[in-house]
C-alpha cells in the first residue's frame, strides 16, 4: 500500500490536539511540559470544559503556557498560583480552575500558599511539574533536588549538611484533610503518558464535583538543566528520580 | 489475520529533533535527517523505513511539541 493512501485524514489516529495553537514552543528539545501541555489540552477538548477553563501559569519555564494552549489563562506572582486560583474558583465555582507548577514555583516559594490552598480543600486541580531543578534560570538547586545531584548552585553534589533534604511535597500535602486526591506521575514514556492522562481526569472530575484538591505531581525532567541528552535525561530519571519520587496514588479518596 | 500499516507525518518547521520519538518507536521507523536541517538548524525526524510503520502512535504520544500525526489503516 502506498503511503498516499494511508495519509488520509479518515485514517488519522493521533494527531496535535486541537487546542494546542501553531505558535511554536519556546520549551528546549525534548523538554516534558511540551507533553503536559498536550494532555491538558486533550482533557480539556474531550470533557468538552473549553468554555469553562481557566488556567493559572506559574513563574518558571511554563509562564509561556498561555501562547500555547487556547483556552483562558491568568499569570501569577512567582509561587501564587493557588491562592490565584482559589479567589477564581470560588468567584466561578461552575469553572474548571487548574494551576500549572514547577518545583521551584510550588515546594519553594510557593509552599504557603500552595500548603494552604490544599489545607482549606479548594477545589482546583493542581499540576505540579518535579523536574528537581530550577530550569528557567539555569539549572540552580530546588528543595527537590536530589541528595548528590549536581546542580549550578551545588556543583560537587547536594549534601544534606549544608543543603538539607529532598523535600516530598505531595506526600506532606496528602496529610491535609483538605486534599482528596494525590498522585505521582511521569510522562517518560506512551505508557506512562496514558496513566497521567488517567490521572489527569480523575483530578479534573473531582475539581468539577467539587470534592476537594487535586494534585497531580509529574515527574520529569529538564534534560538541558541536567546537561544530557533527551534520552539520557529520561532513563537518568527513571533509574534515579523514581527512587525518591516513587510512582503511584498517594491519597484517592 | 489483517495486516495493520500505518504512516506518520511529522511537521519539519515545528520538530526540534530531540529524538525522543526515534527512541520510542517499537518498530524502528524513525530517523533523525543526518544532513538536512529545518529552519530553526534543527535535524528534524522522518520515516526512514516508511514500510515497517505499525500506527501504534507512541513516537506521537512522546512529542513534547506536538509535531506528528499518525495514521494507520487495516488492508
Amino acid at each position: 500500500m502506498n503511503i498516499e493512501d494511508i495519509i488520509k485524514p479518515e485514517n488519522i489516529v493521533y494527531s496535535k490536539p486541537r487546542l494546542m495553537n501553531n505558535n511554536p514552543m519556546h520549551y528546549c528539545p525534548g523538554c516534558s511540559h511540551g507533553v503536559v501541555h498536550k494532555l491538558v489540552a486533550e482533557l480539556v477538548d474531550e470533557m468538552g470544559l473549553e468554555e469553562k477553563t481557566i488556567g493559572i501559569a506559574p513563574v518558571g519555564c511554563a509562564v509561556f503556557a498561555y501562547n500555547y494552549l487556547d483556552i483562558d489563562w491568568i499569570e501569577a506572582a512567582h509561587g501564587r498560583a493557588p491562592a490565584v486560583a482559589t479567589a477564581i474558583k470560588r468567584l466561578n465555582p461552575d469553572k474548571f480552575v487548574f494551576t500549572y507548577q514547577g518545583d521551584g514555583d510550588l515546594a519553594a516559594i510557593g509552599t504557603a500558599e500552595t500548603i494552604h490552598a490544599c489545607n482549606r480543600g479548594e477545589n482546583i486541580v493542581i499540576i505540579f511539574i518535579n523536574n528537581a531543578i530550577y530550569g528557567m534560570t539555569g539549572g540552580q538547586m530546588a528543595p527537590t533536588t536530589l541528595l548528590g545531584m549536581k546542580t549550578s548552585t551545588c556543583p560537587y553534589g547536594r549534601t544534606p549538611e549544608l543543603n538539607g533534604f529532598p523535600l516530598k511535597i505531595s506526600d506532606i500535602l496528602a496529610q491535609l484533610d483538605g486534599t482528596r486526591y494525590i498522585t505521582r506521575q511521569s510522562v517518560h514514556n506512551a505508557a506512562a503518558i496514558k496513566k497521567t492522562k488517567a490521572a489527569l481526569k480523575h483530578a479534573i472530575e473531582n475539581a468539577m464535583a467539587k470534592r476537594g484538591t487535586s494534585l497531580v505531581e509529574i515527574v520529569s525532567t529538564c534534560n538541558a538543566g541536567w546537561k544530557m541528552t533527551p534520552d539520557e535525561a529520561n532513563k537518568w530519571m527513571v533509574e534515579h528520580m523514581f527512587e525518591k519520587y516513587p510512582l503511584g496514588d498517594i491519597k484517592n479518596e | 489475520m489483517a495486516k495493520i500499516s500505518g504512516a506518520v507525518v511529522v511537521d519539519n518547521e515545528r520538530c526540534k529533533g530531540c529524538n525522543l520519538c526515534v527512541v520510542a518507536c517499537p518498530a524502528e521507523v524513525l530517523a533523525l535527517q543526518a544532513k538536512e536541517v529545518n529552519d530553526k538548524g534543527y535535524h528534524y525526524a522522518y520515516m526512514a523505513n516508511p514500510d515497517k510503520c505499525i500506527g501504534c502512535a507512541s513516537c506521537g504520544y512522546v512529542c513534547p511539541d506536538g509535531c506528528i500525526t499518525v495514521y494507520k489503516v487495516k488492508i
